[in-house]
């Protein structure tokens, strides 16, 4: 079994994993990071995005050898010292969740779609989030939450609690 | 209600837009999905589902899967049919309704695609499924039977060869002098309208945990119903009641789907009684589309008869309603939700209402947000749409002519139900402001003036529906299995802290939030000073859970009693502490005071100090505040509301954008207007998704093919326009505090709003419908042949072209 080395959240992990095992599944199941949830298994749905190197991956399209030598942040990684991510304030604020399944997945892909458009439209954020599916909210407050995280994270004294 | 008087003079929480106190644990992660949860032990269920939409069992062989490592045991249905007992249905509406068994695990016979035939139990998940290849099964194949109308044929195929008949029960309401209506009637219209089959998709997939503890069981479970589950996990198990537990945790939404006692569950439970250890089962999403039980799916045939002038006099439903291959939870009940309420907002005289459930071999149909009301709501606004261009009225007109007054409250229906309060003129008034409708239809008319390639279609529905379910006597009456009521209960601890127990079972709606607000304002102390319990029979004994836009309507009203309750037991402490009789007390702000003498008084918290010492009670008094309350409604409640779409319809390529979208609800008094708006939101996306994205399809074989999220089209925020909202208030006269209930408004008004807005735009093209979902291939369709049935003439489940079957599949819907 191959031995991966990877980051989570702040600590570092060793771990020898089988090959066909998830990412998700490493997480939820070897971790116990079971922030993350798995809502489908064709990664149509993206409730176990998580930031790989920075960048958004579905956790359940990944497998776990893959992020061997990665650094891997989850939801339950975001925030310093205690305080929220401005992205999981303005979730809060906006009422941007109802029953929070897809959150993490939300709050992650929404962090990354900022770090490539630090200003996104309601129309880029839309195309920019297609990958996360809601069934609860319509969107509507989302985009709202993406907007004021994105106008909060520009400002300089938010900068530094980014990932 | 007692305390409305002299109660707390200022509302402060109630109406505010309180930020969610479920969200902290939401937005970081710190959640408890029943998949989070996983004791030392821990078994893992798998279970292999039949590829046949109808076959018998010749045999199953385990053992290979037995030798598998990591498995602990393989079962197959034969193997527990004496202790599986059957799922239960708790609603029986007709005498002579066919209601065939149901076995947790198929035992001799499969009748959809996904049903349980064999399980195995692993150490982990991944050797679980492992070893499902390793169970061999032999099939015979049997007939499917896939159209209801095929299916109610003469010497037709059956999927339950013991009943003799494909139909479980016809139910009938009459009212009025149909016949006499339709007699000479100016204008009679027939459509034939189809009610697609739908998935309905929580974000979270169902699972169940069971752990064992001696002869005592504890279940968590996805579920919406932790009472009600319960109680039929005893009846059909035969294990007491009292040695359950259910607990709903976090539970990732419902919309229905998890109102229902699923086979899962009692294998997981039986499963853990044998092994003596910790079971879980989680559903992929994939198994999940073809076992979660569907909704909808009903065919619609309908006959309006109308005065020259738009005046309705009468309606006949006649509806064919599709069960699935057997009897859930409240299965042959939904479409009869419905029944009630295919008038609508309007006054007619004559009324008849026939349903037919049919079997066929696919997966069962049971709730789905709004549960017959918004099929029945499809139909009546469909309809009042066709009457207007039959007339060539504007569609608001020919509803103004018809809908109930202001005045008119309370209204006794053709369909029997008295309608408490309603203002549908001010609803729409407001709605027609916001939506700037005299400029759209200018807009539309610019359009078709320059024959523009991209068509505007404008869609009214304005709606009323039935919530607040239920009383128990309307339930009793209609032969529903249980009562309608809900509890609430109310512990003022030491400290003045208060726990509050509610039987409604939360899984998103923002129960926690809302009851604290409820309160905070009725016992006079700070918000954050209350807890919510719920979701748990050990914590929260008594409930019927939450479904049916009940919990505040009825919930809600048990939590206000009870803390009237504590409020009536403090006063008597007050009184004694403060010298003075009861009724010269006044309550303001969480404080007892002697009237007249304002700087004498106790707070609340103090009360429950002396009530925990108990040195200085009254005689006879109790020492304790806390207090309980059942409440049972006598009326349902009736929100109800104007929404308007504008549609964008491309002529070249079939494709629908909705151009504006205006949603005037009136729900009644509101707690929290920021919960009343996501919940507006979110029931419009999914009324939406039905119009235009959304369809179960099945094969002409009995094969499901959206079995995922990349067949079955669930939408994503850019297939979702922007929506404005707005509010009028109509308070329910039916409970004290006016409420009526939000959580299926949405769902229920906007289908056809869209749908009539599509058809608007088409309708100089000779197109006078559009079969659901109207997807670009339909309306192109619907556009080249100009008779307008876009797609429900195709060949029986034949599938087209499209992203498998979903898609735009023309011969999904029939």
């Amino acid at each position: 079994m191959p031995r991966i080395r990877v980051d989570v959240d702040g600590a570092t992990y060793e771990d020898d994993v089988e090959p066909r095992v998830l990412l998700v599944h490493y997480l939820r199941d070897r971790l116990g990071k079971v922030g993350t949830p798995v809502g489908c298994d064709t990664s149509n749905c993206g409730a176990c995005t998580v930031l790989m190197d920075g960048v958004s991956v579905k956790s359940c399209s990944v497998l776990a050898v893959q992020a061997d030598g990665r650094d891997v942040t989850t939801v339950e990684g975001l925030g310093l010292n205690g305080t929220e991510h401005p992205m999981q304030r303005a979730f809060h604020e906006e009422h941007a969740l109802q029953c929070g399944y897809c959150t993490p997945g939300m709050i992650m892909a929404s962090i990354d779609l900022l770090r490539e458009n630090a200003d996104p439209s309601e129309e880029e954020i839309r195309d920019g989030l297609e990958g996360n599916l809601c069934r609860c909210t319509g969107y509507q407050n989302i985009v709202r939450a993406v907007r004021r995280a994105a106008g909060e994270m520009r400002e300089p004294s938010e900068r530094e609690v980014a990932p | 209600m007692t305390a409305t008087a002299e109660g707390p003079a200022a509302a402060k929480e109630v109406g505010a837009p309180r930020k969610r106190s479920e969200d902290a644990r939401l937005v970081t992660g710190r959640t408890r999905w029943t998949d989070n949860i996983t004791p030392a032990g821990t078994l893992h269920v798998a279970f292999l589902r039949s590829p046949h939409a109808h076959a018998r069992i010749t045999r199953v062989d385990t053992s290979p899967a037995r030798e598998h490592p990591g498995v602990v045991t393989v079962l197959s249905g034969s193997d527990i049919a004496d202790e599986q007992g059957a799922l239960p249905c708790a609603w029986v509406v007709t005498e002579d309704m066919k209601h065939p068994d149901h076995p947790p695990m198929a035992v001799a016979e499969v009748r959809y695609v996904g049903e349980p035939v064999a399980c195995v139990v692993a150490r982990d998940r991944y050797a679980a499924i492992d070893a499902l290849e390793e169970i061999d099964v032999d099939y015979e194949p049997l007939p499917a039977v896939t159209d209801m109308e095929d299916a109610l044929a003469e010497g037709a195929d059956l999927v339950h060869t013991g009943l003799g008949t494909n139909k479980s029960y016809t139910w009938v309401f009459e009212n009025g002098d149909l016949d006499a209506a339709l007699r000479d009637a100016p204008v009679v219209l027939e459509r034939r309208y189809v009610q697609q089959r739908l998935i309905p998709s929580a974000m979270e997939p169902r699972a169940v945990l069971c752990v064992p503890e001696g002869e005592e069981f504890t279940l968590y479970s996805s579920t919406q119903i932790p009472h009600i589950l319960r109680l039929m996990l005893a009846t059909v198990t035969g294990i007491p009641e009292h040695r359950l537990r259910v607990v709903a945790p976090d539970v990732g939404g419902g919309f229905g789907s998890k109102l229902q006692v699923y086979g899962e569950e009692v294998i997981a439970l039986l499963l853990a009684r044998r092994l003596g250890r910790p079971v879980k089962w989680t559903e992929s999403r994939s198994e999940g589309n073809m076992t979660v039980h569907h909704g909808r799916d009903q065919i619609q045939r309908l006959t309006l008869a109308a005065e020259r002038d738009g005046r309705i006099r009468g309606l006949k439903v006649d509806l064919l309603a599709d069960m699935g291959a057997y009897l859930m939870l409240v299965t042959p009940g939904i479409p009869l939700l419905g029944a009630f309420m295919f008038n609508g907002i309007y006054k007619m005289d004559a009324y008849s209402f026939t349903c037919s459930g049919v079997f066929t071999t696919k997966t069962p149909t049971d709730a789905y947000r709004g549960a017959g009301r918004p099929e029945a709501t499809y139909a009546i606004e469909r309809l009042m749409d066709e009457l207007a261009a039959e007339l060539d009225l504007d569609p608001i007109e020919v509803r103004r002519r018809n809908w109930i007054g202001h005045e008119e409250f309370p209204y006794e229906t053709v369909a029997g139900l008295t309608y408490d309060s309603g203002d549908y003129e001010s609803a729409t008034e407001k709605a027609l402001g916001l939506f700037d409708y005299d400029a759209l239809r200018a807009e539309q008319a610019a359009r078709r003036e320059r024959r523009d390639p991209v068509q505007l279609g404008i869609g009214v529905s304005t709606f009323t529906e039935m919530c607040g379910i239920a009383p128990s006597r309307v339930l009793g009456s209609l032969s529903y299995g249980a009562g309608g009521w809900e509890h609430a209960a109310v512990r003022v601890l030491p400290s003045g802290k208060v726990e509050v127990v509610t039987g409604t079972s939360p899984h998103g709606q923002g129960h926690e939030t809302a009851w604290a607000q409820i309160t905070a304002d009725r016992l006079g102390v700070p918000f954050e000073d209350v807890k919510v319990l719920h979701g748990d029979t050990a914590v929260s004994p008594k409930g019927m859970d939450t479904y049916g836009s009940r919990s505040l309507a009825v919930g809600g009203i048990a939590l206000s009693s009870a803390c009237d309750k504590v409020v009536d037991k403090a006063r008597r402490v007050a009184a004694h502490l403060l010298e003075a009789a009861e009724t010269d007390l006044d309550f303001d702000g969480g404080r007892f005071s002697v009237r007249g003498v304002p700087e004498e008084g106790r707070t609340i918290q103090e009360i429950a100090s002396a009530a925990f010492t108990a040195h200085d009670l009254p005689d006879g008094l109790e020492p304790s505040l806390d207090s309980d309350a059942t409440f049972d409604p006598e009326n349902f409640s009736f929100p109800h509301g104007t929404h308007l779409c504008a549609a964008e319809v491309d002529t070249e390529t079939g494709m629908v954008r909705i151009h504006r979208y205006v949603a005037v609800d009136d729900v009644g008094k509101v707690v929290n207007p920021l919960i009343v708006e996501g919940q507006v939101h979110g029931g419009l996306a999914q009324g939406i998704a039905q119009a235009l994205y959304e369809e179960a399809v099945y094969d002409a074989e009995g094969n499901l093919t959206t079995t995922t999220m990349a067949d079955y089209l669930v939408p994503s925020a850019a297939d979702l326009p922007h929506f404005i909202t707005g509010r009028t208030e109509t308070p329910a006269t039916s409970n004290p505090l006016g409420v009526k209930g939000v959580g299926e408004a949405g769902t229920i008004a906007s289908t056809p709003a869209v749908v009539n807005a599509i058809v608007d735009a088409l309708r100089p093209y000779g197109v006078h419908d559009v079969a659901m979902p109207c997807t670009p291939e339909r309306v192109w369709r619907a556009l080249r042949s100009g008779s307008g049935t876009g797609g429900s003439g195709a060949p029986p489940g034949g599938t087209a072209p499209g992203a498998g079957g979903g898609l735009g599949s023309e011969g999904g819907t029939r």
